[in-house]
């Protein structure tokens, strides 16, 4: 998981990581916090109450001009024609073959004018790929450099956006983006999140990074807040299922395998990859998504472990780790669609050794409501 | 980090006790961040120094634990099995692994001592 030193890329928030007693990590090219009080503290933190978290790495692009819609509907899965001002949906960009290049969000800022949230690992390879196809009259820029994102997730949330602004402005609702002028600059802030809890992502200018942080850590004190790293927000969107482009996600697979047709609109015009998806959709994939959660005290699944039905190997694990809300191993595997069957029984090498697991409907974690 | 003054230790996190009791360094606990599972040796294995003895599994990765020193395994701490945490708690105490009975005594003053671990994790 560390990787080398280095070349790592720091965020505008580094040296508060530092200060607050955070563990750093390589992830991505980028140091980041792994955790500051411990990974399941963070993440009951979350479930129960509110954290925040740096997603300063994460890539911002924007894209304008006459014709944009209908070029982002030609590069992204997901129908952006159905947004209205201010609204947002969770996207994805693919290679011919229908494999995945990136998973991301898009907001309508204007008619034509749009704000991309992208992958960290991924914004050069995704700016790359959409220039390659620029059209006319379209133009695009990727902004990632002049952006610090901060993400406040949990169930004290909305309470956390009352205190924040002191009233003077109401919330965005759920995938709704707000523009405002705070902390010293522009500040994008929607309702979205990668937690399974209600939540806010805010993207203000760098160099007014450190401010907001601290504006954000201070407005959430009595919520108890807690700054939350990227150790819990790997179990908590792992208990929602929620992919992660790199392991669950990948150029060989289709959103369609993945579970992700909801984000996928075969009816608009064509776009790139989608003859592969029509065809895996009118004839079913091979292979799906697949939850599970392992039965008994067993090790943690990782990445990459074996899975096995009636003896046999059926397929590896992508994601894989403890869920503190189940207190379990829980995990994801592309398998075929006969052993995906919530209740099918299955078995995870950890090790050489076999352990027993169950698939599960998707999410692991059920929501309270 | 603590760094108790009876111990000897490995370069790779483990601590040895004049008896033979094996666990892992304060600072190795810290850095695996919480344990949730620990994968103990048979009770009789007879491993070499630096062979995997056990795995611990915290959230974040799988890690290998290895021997200090060449002996055969006569107990483990069951208490971490139902447990794993001790091992973040009491890395020194409540939260050992496993009981070397040493093929070579002299083996335990090749480890470092706590001023070389201690020059070590700087």
């Amino acid at each position: 998981m560390s990787e080398s030193v280095t070349a790592l890329k720091k965020t505008p928030l580094h040296e508060e990581h530092v200060r607050l007693g955070g563990k750093l990590i390589g992830f991505g090219g980028w140091d980041m916090p792994v955790q500051y009080s411990g990974i399941i503290d963070e993440h009951n933190t979350v479930r129960n109450a509110l954290g925040v978290f740096d997603i300063s790495h994460m890539g911002q692009f924007f894209v304008e001009g006459a014709g944009s819609a209908a070029w982002l509907n030609r590069m992204l899965t997901n129908n952006v024609e159905r947004l209205s001002i201010g609204q947002g949906q969770y996207t994805l960009m693919l290679n011919e073959q229908g494999g995945v290049i990136d998973d991301l969000l898009i907001y309508r800022i204007s008619d034509d004018d749009w704000f991309l949230v992208v992958n960290a690992s991924m914004i050069d390879e995704d700016y790359a790929w959409l220039e390659g196809h620029l059209a006319d009259g379209v133009s695009l820029a990727n902004r990632s450099d002049e952006f610090a994102g901060i993400a406040v997730q949990g169930p004290k949330s909305a309470a956390w956006f009352d205190a924040y602004m002191g009233g003077k402005c109401g919330a965005p609702t759920r995938n709704q983006i707000v523009h405002l002028d705070i902390g010293g600059g522009q500040t994008f802030i929607a309702r979205t999140g990668y937690t399974g809890e209600d939540g806010f992502e805010l993207f203000c200018p760098a160099a007014s990074a450190v401010q907001v942080w601290n504006d954000v850590l201070t407005s959430g004190a009595a919520l108890g807040i807690k700054p939350c790293g990227l150790g819990a927000r790997d179990t908590l969107r792992l208990e929602m299922c929620y992919p992660l482009n790199g392991s669950d996600l990948s150029p060989e697979r289709t959103p369609i395998e993945a579970g992700l047709g909801f984000f996928v609109d075969l009816q608009k015009p064509d776009f790139i990859g989608r003859a592969v998806l029509a065809a895996q959709k009118k004839n079913g994939p091979a292979v799906r998504l697949a939850a599970f959660k392992m039965q008994g005290a067993t090790p943690p699944p990782r990445s990459h472990y074996g899975v096995y039905k009636d003896g046999a190997q059926i397929g590896e694990t992508c994601s894989g780790g403890l869920s503190p809300t189940l207190s379990a191993g829980i995990g994801m595997a592309y398998l075929p669609v006969a052993a995906t069957v919530p209740g099918t029984a299955i078995e995870i090498d950890i090790r050489g050794r076999r352990f027993p697991a169950v698939v599960e409907k998707k999410p692991l974690r059920k929501s309270k409501g | 980090m603590n760094i108790p003054d009876d111990l000897r230790y490995a370069e790779s996190h483990e601590w040895l006790r004049a008896d033979g009791v094996v666990g892992i360094t304060d600072h190795a606990q810290h850095e695996l961040t919480d344990v949730v599972f620990v994968d103990l040796p048979e009770v009789g294995k007879v491993i070499e120094a630096g062979q995997v003895a056990c795995v611990v599994e915290s959230v974040k990765a799988a890690s290998d634990i290895y021997a200090p020193v060449s002996g055969k395994v006569v107990a483990v701490n069951e208490a971490v099995r139902s447990n794993p945490a001790l091992v973040n708690t009491a890395p020194y105490g409540d939260g050992w692994l496993f009981k070397l009975e040493l093929n070579d005594p002299a083996s335990r003053e090749k480890l470092k001592n706590p001023d070389e671990y201690r020059a070590q994790i700087g």
